[in-house]
């Protein structure tokens, strides 16, 4: 079954919806991959809630699709690894190094609206409109934070109850 | 209740099926918990490799009981090229076609036996257990 991608603001939000097979997989990320260009993305969600399983093919795909998104100038964030999923991972000793992961939709947001955030203060300090609309270069300055997988790991000066709610004004 | 399932493995989607059944028959037979999603990926693991390495085949689930021990046994079958060098293949990060390798050696960490028998040019059989504690 194709995901579904929902656009909120800057944001694209995937809910993947059931088990997936691995061609549903490549789909989302040429879907993703399409729609990050077209709606000029800066952040990705990919809620795998319902997936009853990670394993190492849904991995790699995973962090691929993580990493061709950042070529294209925005962040992925996978939410909703359920408990046993992530206990199974583990033992397999599978990982999602340099992919954005948090608890939930909520929490998601949290740690993309952190980055908007801050993008949002060093725009005020005189950048240009251009930087809104999005250059390649937009999300350099961040580059070097990806790995945390929490949102309030990342900066502890952020508030992320009021990051979240800032970044989706900020998209509209 | 059913004590065997059959899938054959053909396409992708069937690696999805094979892990669905694996989990009812898992929870039929006593696992609940993490076991299920434990047991759903160790079949994964093994019904994509066929897909993978050897085209088609079919994995198997049973009940596993073993002397007083209860449990579920999976068997991955194919007739597939084999695998040469069957140690080699075992190692964590080996992989012929670059995957992780972490499929064989993860589903061994998955499950309590793990047996693999290959002979090259005639097929693959994996045949792993998982008891109930
Ligand atoms: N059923 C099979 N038939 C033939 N060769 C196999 C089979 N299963 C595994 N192999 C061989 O064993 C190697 C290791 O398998 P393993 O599942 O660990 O890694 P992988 O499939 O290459 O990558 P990954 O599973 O991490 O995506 C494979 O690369 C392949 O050469
Ligand atoms: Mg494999």
């Amino acid at each position: 079954m194709r995901v579904p991608i929902l656009k909120q603001g800057d944001y694209l939000i995937a809910s993947v919806q059931s088990v997936l097979s691995d061609d549903d997989l490549q789909l989302l990320r040429d879907d993703l991959a399409d729609r990050v260009g077209r709606f000029r993305s800066r952040g990705v969600i990919i809620d795998v809630t319902v997936l009853d399983v990670i394993d190492s093919f849904a991995t790699r795909t995973l962090r691929a699709i993580a990493h061709m998104l950042k070529l294209r100038g925005a962040h992925t964030v996978i939410v909703g690894i359920q408990p046993d999923v992530a206990f199974a991972m583990v033992q397999l000793g599978l990982t999602l190094a340099g992919v954005g992961t948090a608890l939930d939709l909520e929490e998601g947001l949290e740690y993309l609206g952190g980055r908007a955030h801050r993008l949002h203060e060093h725009r005020s300090f005189g950048s240009r409109e251009e930087d809104r609309l999005g250059h390649p270069l937009r999300t350099g300055r961040h580059s070097h934070e990806h790995h945390s997988s929490r949102p309030r790991d990342e900066d502890e000066n952020d508030h992320p109850g009021h990051a979240s709610q800032r970044s989706l004004e900020y998209g509209q | 209740m059913a004590n065997e399932s059959r899938i054959p493995i053909r396409t992708t989607a069937d690696i999805v099926t094979a892990r669905q059944k694996g989990r009812i028959l898992a929870m039929e037979l006593g696992f609940d918990g993490s076991d299920l999603t434990v047991i759903a990926t160790a079949i994964s693991e093994v019904a994509r490799n066929i897909i993978d390495h050897a085209k088609s085949g079919e994995v198997i689930i049973t009940r596993g009981n073993q002397g007083g021990k209860r449990g579920i046994c999976v068997v991955a079958h194919d007739s597939g090229p084999g695998i040469a060098d069957v140690e080699q293949a075992m190692q964590y990060g080996y992989s012929t076609r670059n995957g992780l390798g972490i499929g064989l050696p993860g589903a061994k960490l998955l499950m309590d036996e793990f047996n693999i028998s290959s002979v090259a040019g005639q097929g693959t059989t994996i045949t792993m257990r998982k008891w109930r504690h």
